[in-house]
């Protein structure tokens, strides 16, 4: 299949703290041929402090991101949070036609009205899983996940037409032959910086969250995005908590990714038992020697 | 229907002017008080303060810990049935505190922001190690969550050396001030 070329924007928390997020999303991306080109000389989109406190810097910092993506490129963004201040800055510009002459200016670029720019969730729009993974699958069979959205599927009144990717985990991982735990509390906030500054506030958010999936059966939790993944493993209070993974560190998994030791001890809470535990840490023994002619191409760049 | 005396309305007005909302919009169905998980930290619920926005009960608005608490999660406003953008009028109702200089309702939460803020204008990315040090630096708290920090710089989930833009310039032009 033709390969298709994405800027990609991975954004602080991937950057810094998402190590094993990064490495998975690049994985999984390069096994269903999708070039990622991370934008060059990127800058911090704002996130919630820029919006807090000065808002003509939360518009000028994606604004600069903006102006770096190279011409007909869609614009992949790893981060849910850095994707709605990218869109809502997007969106502000295509309205207001003495801004785009600001920014203009300011950037010695064009604005392109048309840009897309996408969430990682997207992408499952765009290519067919079973182009890559053989039917039916047993990839991930037997581990009960809970799958994680907090606060990325909530969108500002401005983006409330934006597609809802709501169910998109549940569809992927039980295609992959997870068990999909429900647990009423799949899109509360985790609480993001609260962390920091509140940590009692988010600590009784998490625990609330993870006990709860928990206690509905998960052994595990499945999120999308970075800074709540750092939460739920810092915040939950729980004596055993259960461990958090990342969707694309599932996805590769399930597709074969060989390399998974590389990402699986930056974990704070140690998913490998569990792992071990339900046979899925070995990926090579699930019968997906075929497939492994699509990882190890030669053209494919580790 | 309530009668506004003069001078009133005024905080309605203004926060229309920053962010385009509607304040008579709002019906007070405490969807979104319902629906924010934050409501724990904060004095107002979301509701009652667009209600002191209402009324033009400016120091009250301006004063509280729930604009600084509000994460910006959007859950609120995904559900309001009148489609308010609520965490943007807590944008604006912060910038309105910090430019009167008002007692600051939450003022470990600024002075995060203002530390990532600090990093940012510095690197162009944000530098975890050093918000979190002069963070605590400032509170003067260096015990609680040393555990979790150690542990997130032994998983490199803190890295040492900050990520840095090479373009500078740049971010002369965004942090004019
Ligand atoms: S949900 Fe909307 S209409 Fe209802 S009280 Fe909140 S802001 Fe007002
Ligand atoms: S955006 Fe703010 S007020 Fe609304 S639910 Fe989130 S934290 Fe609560």
């Amino acid at each position: 299949m033709a390969k298709t070329t994405y800027s990609f924007f991975p954004g602080c928390s991937l950057k810094a703290s998402g190590h094993e997020n990064t490495l998975s999303l690049l994985k999984f991306c390069e096994m269903v041929d999708i070039e990622l080109q991370e934008l060059d000389d990127w800058n911090c989109c704002g996130s919630s402090s820029a919006h807090s406190v000065d808002h003509e810097v939360a518009r000028d910092l994606p604004w600069r991101n903006i102006s770096l993506v190279p011409e007909g490129q869609p614009l992949l963004i790893a981060c849910p949070s850095c994707m709605i201040r990218f869109k809502q800055s997007h969106l502000k510009l295509k309205n207001d036609l003495d801004l785009q002459k600001k920014y203009e200016k300011d950037w010695g670029r064009p604005f392109d009205p048309d840009l897309e720019i996408i969430h990682f969730f997207e992408l499952f729009k765009r290519i067919r899983l079973r182009d890559y993974i053989e039917e039916p699958t047993k990839q991930l069979k037997g581990i009960k996940v809970a799958p994680y959205y907090g606060c990325m599927l909530s969108m500002p009144p401005d983006l409330r037409h934006e597609p809802s990717y709501y169910g998109l985990m549940e569809d992927a991982l039980s295609r992959l032959g997870a068990q999909i735990v429900s647990y009423g509390y799949e899109t509360q906030c985790c609480g993001t910086y609260l962390s920091v500054a509140k940590p009692e506030l988010s600590q009784k958010v998490v625990t609330q969250i993870i006990s709860r999936a928990r206690d509905a059966g998960a052994e595990c939790m499945v999120t999308a995005c970075a800074m709540c993944h750092l939460n739920l493993e810092i915040r939950c209070s729980m004596k055993k908590p259960i461990p958090t993974f990342h969707f694309s560190e599932m996805l590769s998994m399930a597709l074969g990714a060989e390399k998974q030791k590389k990402w699986f001890p930056k974990h704070i809470v140690n998913p490998i038992p569990l792992l071990k535990e339900r046979k899925l840490f070995k990926s090579r023994s699930n019968g997906l020697g075929e497939l492994k002619s699509i990882f190890t191409r030669k053209d494919v760049k580790k | 229907m309530i009668e506004l005396k003069k001078g009133h309305g005024d905080l309605a007005r203004d926060i229309q002017k920053l962010t385009g909302i509607n304040f008579n919009g709002c019906l007070h169905c405490r969807t979104c008080s319902n629906a924010c998980p934050f409501v724990d930290g904060m004095d107002y619920l979301p509701n009652v303060l667009l209600r002191l926005v209402q009324m033009g009960m400016e120091k009250q608005a301006l004063e509280s810990s729930t604009i600084w608490v509000c994460v910006g999660c959007n859950t609120c406003c995904s559900f309001c049935p009148m489609a308010i953008d609520i965490p943007m009028v807590m944008d604006a109702l912060r910038e309105k505190a910090l430019a009167q200089g008002v007692k600051i309702g939450e003022p470990d939460i600024l002075n995060f922001h203002n530390e990532v803020l600090k990093t940012v204008k510095k690197y162009g990315r944000t530098h975890k190690l050093e918000i979190m040090m002069r963070y605590k630096l400032k509170k003067h708290d260096f015990l609680s969550d040393v555990g979790v920090g150690l542990k997130m710089l032994k998983k490199r989930k803190l890295d040492l050396t900050p990520s840095k833009i090479k373009d500078k310039k740049a971010l002369g032009k965004i942090f004019k001030k």
